[in-house]
């Protein structure tokens, strides 16, 4: 405090909060916010958890603001999040730039620009990030005054004003935003000098369906069912992500049995979609038997979500205040035996992937994240742990049964060589942990209840923040009620949302051919970053 | 490779026979949900997709379920509704006409009589399907369209590609250009950045054509609505030949919804309870 003191010129006042291990730092001075984040990340080694924006106009306050959460980079540090948090005046509505000092920083500032017509002062980029198409001008989405349930018909528009590279030889491959394959949209801007890519520009946000503002007003048991439906493979992570941020305001304890039982739903969603996800960058190099063996080994636990849960992907178990439904000794064993046989699938796949030169040729030294740029960018998940980064939300910001007063051994699995294999390497260490872990939460399950109720209405004017491992990587959840106790407003940050820049520089090392397998070896969600 | 040859002989055949055989979905699936007539029905505010609503008319309350707009989350099952509505497991729900998948009962009073779906009225839906049917042939290529969704129908469609359900082995394909393909299958409530691409991609394929919307989201908006980034559903923006109700739906229903535009089923089948 007393180093943050040193460094800005106007007041500081601080807190505790959200949470009681956290720090709320209110900043006086809107200038100072740069010379605050310095203090946390040189000083305290934090990096850029989220940055949430709101307007509070219709509060006594009368203002936008903008909170900016850190947390600490190290592994190992105490669970925490420190927000800095400035008040902007709706006649000026102005903040100075993180960006060229905090690069992490530079799509949520273009965000907040978009949304709230928040102008981050000395951003490098002046173009719109999450509205397309003719949006109208001087309109703000995410302002209150704004009514979000009407359509806002597409005006025709010019072309998008991508960066790209001149010179001779040089070609500028479109792709997208529909692609060739059963994916999700999203267009990209190759500049390439023969096969090398020399800058990769990735425009997304088209599958911005305004689901943060959709939230706002309801009651928050039913903007669960919302939030539970941002992402199809990460239904579980932002479903608990949500309820954690959600129980914390209503200030209950979930039950000892249902947390095992979240973190069990948790893992089996890692672990399908990394055994799906090894499958598919096989599809990259060619190697079919490697797809088809994905598939099979993936379809076969999607058919046992469906036995456990009633769904493919899991939804409708996890709920607000616990669980909805019980694992009976039956459905345990008939997963142990899918995990069994996942496993062995699994060793053998990966068997013939490191035995086959051809495959392990396109993986080796291909899409290399380098370890100081996934620190800059604040990548999450798989892609940060294998350029070296060694964190994990379920270690850092414990949740479900890791929350629990004797929480389970987990091995966070980190390589350092960045690139293509690394990452498939480190799905599948992770894979096999999950495998392990689900067998250890089985061994530890408890009788005991499902659920506790949450109060109605849920306290108003309180704040939840979570941070749970998805599939993908650390998901950073905001919530907050208004006096009534309905959604204010939530954000969610998902890992996609940090990674998405590093695939552009990863691609930056690699040939056209090989985007195919860079990209899928970070594997992201464009859904939990367009929202 | 001769490991990989025994390890491929060793597994075997994996792919299904649906829909030759039927398919049993596990205990706990959720389906349709089943409305009891004259029992004491929910109100609309229980349904975080807003698939729930109600009229009063001579005969006492009237409540309507529409599966398009159904994420069969089960929340109208449980207490304290559960008897009045359980969650089914019928799968097979796709439909030609938005219509068709409203189910309307009379609640509170037992005497009323239970009006199941409304009697069809796709006369002019049967007769494109049959035109589809004889342009095309028994065969569809289709080229899928994500039109915003949160990629659970995506995922869906390309397990269709797997070797479990192996959708080629029933004529059906998924083609990279809209020029090589029959139809369209598309998932998301067609976001508003999206629009221009649905528009361009849909006119880029050779007429006849035909539009199946998997997934709520694409049947009617379904959790995510109607909005300022958001359409509500495909046919905001253009005619649709068939709706795939579920959230997602899983792949045999969309097998099964994909058969139905192809007019190699010939209507829904009856509600199973």
């Amino acid at each position: 405090m007393d180093e943050l003191r040193a460094c800005v010129a106007g007041s500081v006042d601080a807190a505790a909060g959200p949470r009681p291990s956290d720090l709320t730092v209110r900043l006086g001075r809107a200038e100072d916010i740069a010379a605050a984040a310095a203090v946390l990340i040189r000083l305290h080694s934090m990096t850029l958890a989220t940055i949430v924006a709101t307007d509070e106009t219709g509060t006594p306050d009368r203002d936008l603001k903008v909170r900016y959460i850190f947390e600490p980079a190290a592994a190992g540090a105490a669970d925490r999040f420190v927000t800095l948090l400035i008040s902007i005046d709706t006649a000026r509505p102005e903040v100075p730039s993180l960006t060229t000092a905090v690069p992490a920083a530079n799509w949520h500032e273009r965000e907040m620009r978009d949304l709230f017509g928040i102008i981050p002062i000395g951003h490098p980029d002046p173009r719109p990030l999450v509205l397309h198409d003719g949006w109208p001008r001087g309109v703000f989405p995410l302002r209150k005054a704004f009514d979000g349930s009407r359509r806002v018909p597409v005006e025709p528009a010019g072309e998008f004003p991508h960066l790209v590279a001149e010179g001779e030889g040089v070609f500028e491959i479109p792709v997208g935003p529909i692609h060739a394959g059963i994916i999700e949209p999203g267009h990209f801007r190759f500049s390439s000098v023969g096969e090398t890519v020399l800058r990769l520009e990735a425009r997304l946000f088209y599958t911005h369906r305004g689901l943060e503002k959709r939230m706002e007003g309801l009651s928050p048991l039913d903007a669960f069912y919302v939030a539970e439906r941002i992402c199809g493979v990460c239904s579980v992570a932002h479903g608990l992500g949500y309820c954690e941020a959600l129980e914390q305001i209503a200030g209950v304890d979930v039950p000892a049995r249902a947390r095992v039982i979240r973190t069990i739903a948790l893992e089996l969603e890692r672990l399908y979609n990394h055994v799906g996800d090894i499958g598919n960058i096989c599809a990259g190099a060619a190697f079919h038997y490697g797809v088809a063996t994905g598939q099979r080994l993936k379809e076969r636990l999607q058919q046992m979500n469906e036995r456990l849960a009633g769904n493919r992907f899991l939804r409708g178990l996890v709920v607000p205040g616990g669980v909805r439904l019980d694992l009976s000794d039956d459905l345990l064993g008939a997963l142990a035996a899918a995990l069994r046989e996942t496993r062995a699938g699994l060793d053998g796949l990966m068997g013939r992937i490191e035995a086959n030169p051809s495959v392990v040729d396109r993986l080796d030294d291909t899409g290399i994240l380098q370890h100081q740029a996934a620190l800059d960018l604040a990548v999450a998940g798989v892609a940060a742990r294998a350029s070296g980064v060694n964190r994990d939300a379920r270690r850092d910001h414990p949740h479900g049964a890791f929350a629990g007063p004797h929480p389970p051994d987990l091995r966070v699995v980190t390589v350092s060589d960045g690139d293509a294999m690394a990452r498939v390497t480190v799905r599948a260490q992770e894979a096999r942990e999950s495998i392990r872990l689900v067998g250890e939460l089985i061994r530890r399950l408890e009788p005991g209840t499902l659920q506790v109720a949450l109060p109605e209405p849920v306290p108003g004017g309180r704040i939840g923040i979570s941070a749970i491992e998805s599939p993908r990587g650390e998901a950073v959840h905001w919530l907050r009620t208004d006096a009534s106790g309905r959604v204010e407003r939530y954000h969610l940050r998902s890992p996609s949302y940090h990674n998405w820049p590093a695939v552009a520089l990863a691609a930056e090392t690699a040939i056209i051919p090989d985007f195919p397998l860079v990209n899928k070896s970070f594997e992201l969600c464009y859904s939990c970053t367009d929202r | 490779m001769l490991r990989i040859l025994i390890n491929a002989l060793r597994t075997g055949v994996v792919t299904t026979r649906y829909p030759a055989v039927p398919s049993v979905p596990p205990e706990r699936f959720r389906g349709a949900p089943v409305l009891r007539p004259g029992s004491h029905l929910p109100p609309p505010a229980v349904c975080p997709a807003g698939a729930l609503s109600e009229h009063l008319d001579t005969e006492g309350r009237r409540v309507e379920l529409d599966l398009a707009r159904c994420v069969f989350c089960g929340r109208c099952a449980e207490d304290p509704w559960a008897g009045a509505i359980t969650m089914g497991r019928d799968f097979e729900l796709a439909a030609r006409c938005r219509a068709d998948l409203r189910i309307e009962v009379a609640a509170d009073n037992p005497a009323g009589p239970a009006n199941g779906t409304p009697a069809d009225p796709d006369a002019e839906a049967a007769r494109v399907s049959s035109e589809i049917h004889r342009v095309l042939g028994r065969s569809l290529h289709l080229r899928h369209l994500d039109a915003g969704s949160c990629n659970a129908c995506d995922w869906e469609l390309s397990a269709l590609l797997n070797p479990i359900y192996d959708v080629r082995r029933l004529g059906i394909d998924f083609v990279a250009s809209p020029r090589h393909a029959d139809g369209v299958v598309v998932t998301g409530p067609v976001t508003r950045n999206l629009e221009t691409a649905v528009h361009r991609t849909v006119e880029a394929i050779p007429e006849p054509r035909v539009v199946i919307a998997v997934g709520a989201c694409a049947a009617s908006g379904g959790i995510v609505g109607e909005g300022y980034a958001s359409a509500g559903g495909v046919d905001r923006v253009l005619p649709v030949d068939v709706y795939i109700p579920g959230c997602p739906p899983r792949p045999e229903a969309i097998i099964f919804g994909i058969l139905l535009a192809l007019g190699r089923l010939d209507a829904r089948h009856p509600r199973t309870g």
